[in-house]
């Protein structure tokens, strides 16, 4: 038995000190003394490069640590970051510096630093997935194309403080914008430094943000203080920010919660559940994500006509799906590709511009129905194959219309449940009749959704061709006049609704439990969220 | 005994080649791509991507490519995470999961060694009856169950002590390991405690331990020289395979206790096809796996006297 010990000890011994580098847990998950939280991610931020990230942890910790040109204030309003003016014409924007915006080593923030990291993401070689939201800028599609080099960029650097912008068609909404994780500086010398290792380490990175991260150890933890360099210091409350644990799962992020270990955490279907009864205070936000049915229109699928999917539309009562399927607070039944906190013109858009809520009339749906089986000539409508993706959630949901289309309208669906990679796959190729999807929106502005089913929209996956639509997205994209775009907008909503192009299904929300001494957290629709720029801890 | 262990390793770097082969063509056939995102990208940028991760060349270019990298011992950068190579993230995160496969390992052999004993000696009696139903509960239970039972009764520990004593999640110290390794071995401490029941066992009516027993010896001394050092060996010849598939099958408790190991890293490259990591991770599993197997050969040899390996 000896011998048979003797080499795990050994083998333990010489293990333990190399994985002994992991960072203590703080005691307190909301410090009032040291004004210090300590957090869970849901996962490893894949990519702190500004110019290439693309998911949500990495703008959760970007937001906090970087800003941009302009930034949103807690009500989701834009307000000034490294800018302090700012003017925005049908031609071009110009950008007027605060002096005292400075990075995390002292040096000044400049307006080279914008020209630089815009210029990077553009460049072909660093392949961002988002460089098209760039494209507004003069040249920056023919940049990102490799058909013109990247100092055709229509940017100028005026002197270090002001920076101007030539827009390649006018643009409403280029503020929003600039508020975006790829529009965040990046500084030439400390970029070119750290080559391609830019944003793999805290060592790696160089931050303008009211925090900077100081530690981050893969998988396990990250770190974030204040930033003392930030112009707006005074204002932040928090000394440290500490992400002491990264995991998926929502139960073991439950079990910290109570534990005091960390002071957010967010709820789904199940862990609700144990909340309730542990008697936890449940908050609900709504994410500002949408999420509906979305057609295959492609020749030769029986969705591409109208009538069977007006029945379907009449038949699907949005607010029994959220009551009775989603089941768990903060959900709002789907009625529009448009989310409730939208602006319109002076106020919320859809309190401008009302969505029609199609009835729930099965006579009208069986009408319909009828209809649709004479034009396309059948007896019985074939078996339609409903895409979704792999989650417990979604087979759920995908169930309950299978129920629903059986019971009311005796159509057949065939549910596909693949995983995250394969159902792109299959959306992109067009390998289904109808496919559970849901939009988040990049900035605030109604466009983040409007595009979306442009004929030349690539995430438009069941290929939607509509001049009409297409005609009002352009209008939307290019116009100036808030009130034009908006009718635009207005009417693109009606079409989506009279011709059945989606169903809306609902609009996200969220649980969430979050320490009842940690105050002034914002819950934003679009960037960093939860953000914690300017929380708190109360005694 | 030199010519032996030559042949193994040879044959060891065969299975290894063909793990890498198998996986490769395995990898390529599933539909979607690493490049492809809930976002779609413009056939300009898409092709930016591609020419990036060398996507843009034919499968067998690619496997070629892949093959004398991975010679030179590279495994190329991350899909997911683009600026970590696979390398880094073996080196970083293999030594988390060894440790806690390896304490997982060292308390499932304890473990299963004296409850074997146990219900061996206690044969047909209460002790055996329910360490036996234990053990069933043991090998039937799956991990995250485990797991998820573990944590929460170190909630609940803590909620009654009034302070977090031992950490519910996350990995630095002792205290953070104990638990998830305990909860990690469980399910071969049941494995081991059946085998060295029944090894036991057939030990006992062996000729060698009359013989002993003959001779006056202790029943002691019977006991543990002759009788377990015996049945021993068969748990010894599983435990090279369960140390690596503990060390690589930690992917739930790492989950759940948000323990920064490969195992994660494992896993989820399959579902988001990160190919790099998949790759990656697969054989260095694999070599790992082999190397326990031969590893285990050679040291039988050692333990038992009467194989001479040829």
């Amino acid at each position: 038995m000896r011998r048979l010990f003797f080499p795990f000890l050994t083998v333990l011994c010489l293990i333990a000190p190399v994985s002994g580098g992991f960072a203590q847990i703080s005691a307190s998950s909301a410090d009032f003394d040291t004004q210090t939280i300590t957090l869970a991610l849901t996962q490893e931020p894949p990519q702190l490069n500004s110019m290439k990230a693309t998911d949500q942890v990495s703008a959760l910790i970007l937001g906090h640590v970087m800003e941009g040109l302009l930034s949103y204030d807690r009500r989701g309003k834009i307000i000034p970051g490294v800018a302090e003016k700012w003017e925005i014409n049908s031609t071009g924007a110009t950008f007027w510096l605060r002096k005292d915006a400075r990075w995390s080593d002292g040096k000044p923030v400049t307006a080279d630093d914008f020209l630089f990291a815009w210029q990077t993401a553009l460049k072909p070689e660093t392949a961002s997935e988002y460089s098209f939201i760039l494209y507004s800028i003069e040249n920056a599609e023919d940049i990102n194309k490799g058909k013109k080099p990247t100092d055709s960029l229509a940017v100028t650097v005026v002197d270090d403080h002001t920076l101007t912008v030539k827009f390649e068609t006018p643009i409403g909404y280029f503020d929003k914008l600039v508020a975006f994780t790829t529009f965040f500086p990046a500084r030439r010398d400390f970029f070119e430094a750290r080559g391609d290792s830019y944003g793999a380490d805290a060592k790696d990175l160089l931050f303008n943000g009211p925090f900077r991260m100081t530690d981050w150890v893969h998988s396990a933890s990250l770190k974030m203080v204040k930033n003392e360099h930030y112009w707006d210091r005074d204002n932040i409350h928090l000394n440290a920010i500490n992400a002491d644990y990264i995991t998926e799962d929502s139960r073991a992020r439950l079990n910290l919660y109570i534990d005091g270990k960390i002071v957010h955490t967010r709820l789904d279907g199940e862990t609700y559940k144990d909340a309730l009864t542990q008697r936890q205070r449940i908050r609900s936000f709504t994410t500002g994500s949408v999420f509906y049915l979305e057609y295959n229109f492609r020749k030769g699928r029986v969705t591409t006509n109208r009538n069977l999917r007006k029945a379907i539309q009449h038949v699907f009562d949005p607010e029994e799906f959220v009551n009775k399927v989603l089941a768990t607070p903060g959900n709002l039944p789907g009625r529009s590709l448009f989310p409730v906190w939208l602006g319109g013109v002076e106020d919320k858009f859809r309190s401008e511009y009302k969505a029609a809520e199609p009835k729930i009339d099965l006579a009208l749906a069986r009408d319909y129905l009828e209809k649709a089986k004479v034009e396309l000539g059948v007896e019985k409508i074939p078996p339609l194959v409903l895409l979704v993706g792999n989650s417990p959630t979604s087979a759920k949901q995908a169930e309950y219309l299978q129920g629903v289309f059986k019971e009311k309208l005796d159509i057949d669906v065939k549910i596909d449940i693949q995983t995250f990679k394969q159902r792109l796959a299959k959306m992109t190729s067009g390998d289904f009749d109808m496919v559970a999807a849901g939009w988040g929106p990049d900035f605030d502005d109604i466009m983040t959704f409007g595009d979306l089913f442009a004929s030349w929209n690539l995430n438009n996956r069941g290929r939607y061709n509509n001049p009409d639509y297409d005609r009002l997205v352009r209008i939307g994209m290019t116009s100036a006049d808030p009130k034009t775009r908006m009718d635009a907008m207005g009417e693109l909503q009606r079409i989506l609704t009279e011709d059945a192009v989606i169903i809306p299904q609902y609009e996200q929300g969220v649980i969430y439990l979050m320490h009842p001494k940690v105050k002034g957290v914002v819950r934003r629709v679009v960037g960093a969220d939860p953000d914690f720029r300017r929380a708190r801890i109360v005694k | 005994m030199l010519a032996y262990t030559l042949k193994r390793l040879l044959a060891g770097v065969v299975t290894v080649w063909f793990i890498a082969t198998a996986t490769f063509i395995a990898m390529h056939s599933v539909p979607g791509d690493p490049l492809m995102n809930d976002k779609a990208v413009t056939a300009e940028i898409r092709a930016n991507l591609e020419k990036k991760y060398g996507l843009d060349k034919s499968g067998p270019e690619q496997y070629l490519i892949f093959m004398s990298n991975m010679l030179r011992g590279d495994f190329g950068i991350s899909f997911t995470q683009q600026n970590r190579k696979v390398n880094d993230i073996i080196r970083d995160h293999f030594p988390v999961s060894a440790t806690l496969g390896l304490l997982a390992v060292f308390f499932a052999a304890i473990g299963g060694i004296v409850w074997g004993a146990l219900t061996a000696i206690y044969r047909n009696r209460l002790p055996d009856i329910i360490i036996m139903f234990l053990v069933i509960l043991g090998i039937s239970v799956p991990s995250f169950v485990f797991a998820a039972l573990g944590q929460l009764s170190l909630v609940k520990i803590n909620q009654l002590l009034g302070s977090s004593v031992i950490p519910v999640a996350g990995w630095g110290t002792f205290g953070h390991m104990l638990v998830p390794s305990l909860v990690l071995g469980l399910g071969t401490m049941a494995l081991l405690t059946r085998l060295m029941r029944s090894s036991m066992l057939e030990v006992v009516n062996e000729d060698y331990i009359k013989t002993a027993k003959a001779k006056g010896l202790s029943p002691i001394r019977i006991f543990f020289k002759h009788q377990l050092r015996n049945a021993i060996l068969p748990v010894l010849t599983v435990l090279g395979p369960q140390i690596a598939a503990i060390t690589t099958g930690g992917f739930v408790v790492e989950l759940v206790f948000a323990i920064p190991g490969l195992g994660r890293y494992f896993v989820q490259a399959v579902q988001q096809l990160d190919y790099t990591v998949i790759m990656g991770t697969t054989v260095f599993y694999g070599a790992f796996l082999v190397f326990m197997v031969i590893l285990v050969d050679i040291i039988y040899g050692f333990v038992d006297p009467r194989v001479r390996l040829q």
